[in-house]
């Protein structure tokens, strides 16, 4: 069968040579190549870090800072990974520092977590028409923000990283600093959880 | 295989990171049990809905800010 991310991650259709052009002018201080790829992207690392921290206030500090954390680092930027990998973890990295200040403590990600416990799928019902066909897409993007907000935060930015920003397991397990075996049973309970939780808009029945 | 097994498999089989045996069994079960075939398909477009989903554009307000921000702070001379 076909892996469920089949799409490609670049949705904007940006071809990467015209991005590895701009990198090599931002990095050359062209501020305004810098600024093209900040329009690029900006939609995507302002929902990340809206979909991480929970806030919106917070969501474009962090944006604002992964941002010039970047632009001021590209000396740094290897071209070993793409461009938006490299600031997907710059961004993540502000993102949870701002989560754990906001919460005045440790929102710890490396904690033990149980996966068994749970994990079992509560309701399994067959799906109505294509969720894209039934809502618009602003209403099915306020759902996912929605019912990613109700994970804990170790289990929605492993999802984020993974099946919305499309970093590999080892990836992920590197940016966030824990292993690939605790990556993999989170991902899995925030696919099931999900998956729970977009039953209630999405189930055959449910009115629009 | 059982249905206990599809879903601790599911995340790998749905990453295609089975095995061709362990893989061909979960297909045989789900052939057969209407549940796991609906868990894997709803998980499957649970992850496409979200991997698809285009990001909200920002607001002209926030999007000012930002650019003003940055444009800001990238001008000013290093010290």
């Amino acid at each position: 069968m076909e892996p469920a991310r089949a799409k490609s991650i670049d949705t904007q259709a940006s071809p990467v040579d015209n991005e590895s052009v701009l990198v090599a002018a931002a990095r050359a201080g062209d501020i305004s190549a810098f600024e093209a790829l900040v329009t690029r992207y900006e939609r995507k690392i302002f929902r990340l870090a809206q979909h991480i921290t929970q806030n919106t206030e917070d969501a474009q500090d962090v944006a604002q800072e992964a941002f010039l954390k970047a632009f001021e680092h590209l000396a740094e930027f290897q071209g070993n990974s793409r461009f938006y990998t490299w600031l997907v973890r710059i961004a993540v990295n502000q993102a949870l520092m701002k989560l754990r200040k906001r919460h005045n403590k440790d929102v710890s990600l490396d904690e033990e977590v149980k996966t068994e416990d749970s994990v079992m799928p509560r309701e399994i019902e067959d799906w109505g028409p294509s969720p894209e066909e039934r809502y618009t897409q602003r209403e099915l993007a306020e759902i996912l923000a929605r019912v990613i907000g109700e994970l804990d935060p170790p289990f929605r930015t492993v999802f984020q990283l993974r099946d919305i920003d499309e970093l590999s397991t080892e990836e992920t397990a590197e940016v966030l600093g824990i292993s690939v075996p605790a990556v993999k049973s989170r991902l899995l309970r925030s696919r099931l959880k999900l998956r729970d939780k977009l039953n209630r808009y999405f189930q055959r029945g449910v009115p629009q | 295989m059982n249905c206990k097994n599809v879903v601790r498999e599911l995340s790998n089989y749905l990453d295609d990171a089975l095995d061709q045996g362990l893989k061909q069994s979960l297909e045989v079960h789900l052939e057969h049990c209407e549940d796991c075939h609906l868990l894997v398909d709803t998980t499957k477009k649970t992850i496409q809905i979200f991997c698809n989903s285009e990001p909200l554009p920002l607001s002209e307000d926030v999007r000012t800010r930002l650019h003003d921000a940055l444009l800001k702070r990238l001008r000013r001379p290093k010290d």
